[in-house]
């Protein structure tokens, strides 16, 4: 019943073959085609792009600014599945999670989790265990970034 | 004399007009005209009126396949409208909460009389009232009630840049402080109404800008004019017989009623200058705020009514062949199509004509001190010898008008320069109105004409003494009208209105974004999720994700306890609702959309221990979104706690 991103591209291509058929059959010339990336652009839900490794830096001493404001979008957002110690509820806990994972690969986990459950061999692992995808949470970039400064506090780094 | 013969022969008509041959009209290549392959999209939306369902449903065309049915002026359990706390106020009205009404016509706004696919109108005809739905969320977004009216049948109609919504009265009513008089003396105290709707420019907030008063007569239809007559409406209208009994005979008896002309610039300057009066009534306006995911029903007290005698040029008939239904303008504007329902022409009025007819004051006398322009003098032609009983025309890009015919079942296709008919098609069963995609605006699409019928006698399989409702879809590309499709419709589609989909889809909202929740009781974030007593009420403020409730055990809810569940879905995801139930609850479930909060209250009746559960599947482990309430005597000392994923209970304030 829930419509995945995948699906929609799928939707999309199928569209455009279908309004071109339909004027090859004699029916009237139609409006363009919808482009259903344009209708995604314009919504507040955010699919954020593939973030890579050499985009995000880290220093020490921590962002406080950004570990607080990762710590708003835990409580609102996230804490709802999971817990900062290393209990699993709905996902998997927090604890140690940014010395077991790559940020990269947190980061898109939160924002691209679409693309990471297609070829992440880890991301579906974690699908196989928890069995719920992971919801996307309209997270951009930005704020995933202080949800990793978050999380490195978390796991006690300073 | 004339009328009963004519009455005859219309009822005998009715029995003997099963339309031959349409199986044979559908060509070969019908089915592939139609067919919307899976993971493929329809080219138009189609919003269709439910009729006494008292909803609006939506059609993709041209698959007919049905898309969503808008709740707006009768309650629906499937998604908790007019049964959570928030929606409830969306039914109130100067009579306290009405649940259902009749809702008949559809107008889409229009900028520069074209359609904009921002909000879709409708009219509850019972109880009078007009509501706005939001084509981004597809809800209804506003609801206002119709003062100094009944049957509010003639709406809602609307100007070329949606500046008014208009709403006319079908029944004409004692107006003013005496209301309570003998029926018998209609003619001296029952007058008619109507109302012109203000619309925000931005937001499409209503108001009731001023209403005409008129003589007592019952407006059926309207439609405004554009480009040249944009400045003016036409309203049809029935009855100037003036009876109050047995219609059907004493409102058939003059050869012509009228279609009222309407300068609506005049009537709004008129308003401004003060010459209009306030007059004490009650009414209803109902908003519905995205913010706080909650309505606020207001009770008015006012409203202003402009007396065609104290406001000249303002108002004038022009006699219409015969119980005139449609009154509808083609997409120049120069053009006025009345339909008489009685009638054996379909007369066109021409504007050019109207406006010289009143300045050379060329009127046939007066119908209660309103002027009454001659007919010849302000007739573009008539088309004869249409079929038998037209009620209503839409227009296509090319300059034809296609009439529908509810005695003979058939669509009549027609040139609106010469008014000679070129083409006509049986309908399945008595159709009533007919909707062209764009066809009431300057900018027709064409390709579609629908039909919405009355009777389905022997087209679908039987199910008891009621058929299914039905709608018909003919393809008007070619020169010849084909029917390439049957489906069914919700109640009885009365009109309906058809929008390019890329008008619509690239705006519809996926979320409600869970930072921007105002409602007083959210959770945002499962960390505020809490239990609090306040006297005999308990406020749940639960939190709703993938897949559980917080918190999901509750205990200390004692017997004659009132418990609000106020849920907020923590989801960020579209098309990810939760639902919520609760055993025994005596309203309906909630349906709450991502980032939203909904509130349904429960009474329990006994004691003991109660489930709640996810009514919407919402993921492998949506089976397990359950928990349990607890309910103890009233007296009890079971304290008031609450948990989730433990069997450590927290009470409210540890
Ligand atoms: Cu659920």
């Amino acid at each position: 019943m829930k419509l995945e991103k995948t699906w929609i591209l799928a939707l999309l291509t199928g569209s455009v073959i279908w309004f071109i058929s339909c004027g090859e059959q004699g029916v009237k010339e139609s409006d363009p085609p919808v482009d259903i990336e344009k209708v995604a652009e314009k919504q507040p839900e955010v699919h954020g792009s593939e973030i890579k490794a050499g985009d995000i830096k880290f220093e020490n001493p921590l962002n406080a600014e950004w570990v607080l404001s990762g710590k708003g979008i835990y409580e609102l957002k996230c804490q709802a599945c999971h817990k900062l110690t290393t209990d699993k509820l709905v996902g998997p806990g927090w604890k140690d999670v940014t010395k077991k994972r790559e940020p990269v690969w947190i980061m898109n986990m939160i924002t691209n989790v679409d693309m990471m459950l297609e070829k992440d061999p880890e991301a579906q692992k974690l699908l196989e265990q928890c069995l719920v995808r992971m919801p996307n949470q309209n997270i951009t970039t930005d704020e995933a970034r202080q949800v990793i400064e978050f999380m490195r506090q978390n796991d006690g780094e300073k | 004399m004339q009328a009963s013969l004519l009455l005859t022969f219309f009822a005998l008509t009715l029995f003997s007009c099963k339309p031959k041959g349409t199986q044979s009209a559908v060509s070969g290549d019908a089915a592939t005209k139609v067919y919307v392959a899976p993971g493929k999209y329809d080219e138009f939306y189609n919003f269709v009126s439910g009729g006494f369902s008292g909803q609006m449903s939506v059609y993709g065309l041209p698959s007919g396949r049905l898309f969503r049915v808008i709740p707006v002026f009768s309650v629906d359990p499937e998604k908790g409208y007019g049964y959570s706390e928030e929606s409830k106020p969306m039914l109130n009205t100067s009579h306290g909460f009405v649940p259902w009404d009749d809702l008949h016509h559809i107008a889409l706004s229009v900028t520069k009389s074209e359609h904009d696919g921002r909000w879709a109108f409708g009219n509850a005809n019972n109880t009078p009232r007009i509501a706005r739905i939001d084509l981004k969320t597809f809800r209804t977004a506003e609801i206002i009630e119709i003062p100094n009216s009944a049957g509010n049948h003639s709406s809602p109609f609307i100007t070329q840049n949606s500046e008014y919504v208009v709403a006319g009265t079908r029944f004409s009513v004692p107006i003013g402080d005496n209301q309570d008089v003998p029926i018998n003396t209609y003619k001296d105290n029952f007058k008619g109404t109507v109302s012109f709707i203000g619309v925000d420019p931005k937001e499409g907030t209503m108001n009731v800008a001023f209403q005409i008063l008129t003589p007592g007569i019952n407006f059926d239809l309207a439609r405004a004019g554009k480009g040249k007559s944009g400045d003016w409406f036409f309203f049809s209208c029935y009855n100037s017989e003036k009876a109050n009994t047995l219609l059907e005979v004493n409102a058939s008896q003059k050869d012509k009623d009228f279609i009222m002309a309407v300068n609506w610039k005049k009537a709004e300057e008129y308003a401004k200058a003060g010459k209009g009066q306030k007059k004490p009534v009650r009414y209803a306006h109902n908003v519905y705020d995205e913010k706080t995911h909650s309505a606020k029903s207001t009770i008015m007290n006012e409203v202003l009514v402009l007396d065609p005698k104290d406001c000249p040029d303002m108002v004038y008939f022009m006699p219409c062949p015969k119980s005139p239904h449609g009154c509808d303008t083609d997409p120049s504007g120069e053009y006025i199509v009345g339909s008489g329902k009685l009638a054996a022409v379909i007369p066109v009025f021409s504007f050019t004509k109207i406006q010289a007819a009143i300045a050379a004051k060329n009127y046939d006398g007066d119908f209660d001190g309103i002027p009454v322009l001659k007919y010849e003098a302000v007739l573009h032609g008539e088309v004869q010898k249409p079929g038998l009983g037209p009620l209503h025309t839409e227009f296509d890009a090319n300059g034809y008008a296609y009439t529908s015919f509810f005695v003979s079942s058939e669509i009549v296709k027609w040139r609106v320069s010469d008014l000679q008919v070129v083409d006509r098609v049986p309908t399945y069963y008595s159709i009533g109105h007919l909707s062209v995609p764009g066809g009431p605006t300057a900018k027709p699409h064409g390709k579609y004409v629908i039909a919405y019928n009355k009777i389905t006698k022997d087209r679908y399989l039987p199910t008891g003494p009621e058929l299914a409702q039905s709608a018909q879809l003919y393809d008007i590309s070619g020169e010849k009208m084909k029917l390439i499709l049957d489906f069914p419709t919700i109640g009885e589609p009365h009109y309906a209105e058809a929008i390019p989909s890329s008008l619509i889809m690239n705006n519809s909202k996926k979320i409600y974004a869970i930072e921007e929740n105002g409602h007083p009781y959210a959770a945002k974030g499962e960390g505020q999720a809490k239990v609090e007593r306040k006297g005999n009420e308990i406020h749940v403020y639960m939190s709703s994700i993938r897949s559980h409730f917080t918190p999901d055990n509750i205990e200390g809810v004692k017997l004659g306890d009132i418990v609000f569940f106020h849920v907020t879905n923590l989801e960020q995801d579209w098309d990810v609702p939760h639902g919520f139930a609760v055993k025994g609850a005596s309203n309906a479930e909630l349906l709450i959309m991502p980032g939203e909060t909904q509130t349904l209250v429960w009474k329990p009746e006994k004691v003991g221990v109660y489930p709640m559960y996810c009514t919407d599947f919402c993921s492998a482990l949506h089976q397990e979104m359950q928990g349990y309430i607890r309910v103890s005597p009233a007296g009890s000392n079971v304290p008031l706690t609450f948990s989730t994923g433990t069997n450590l209970p927290t009470e409210p304030g540890k």
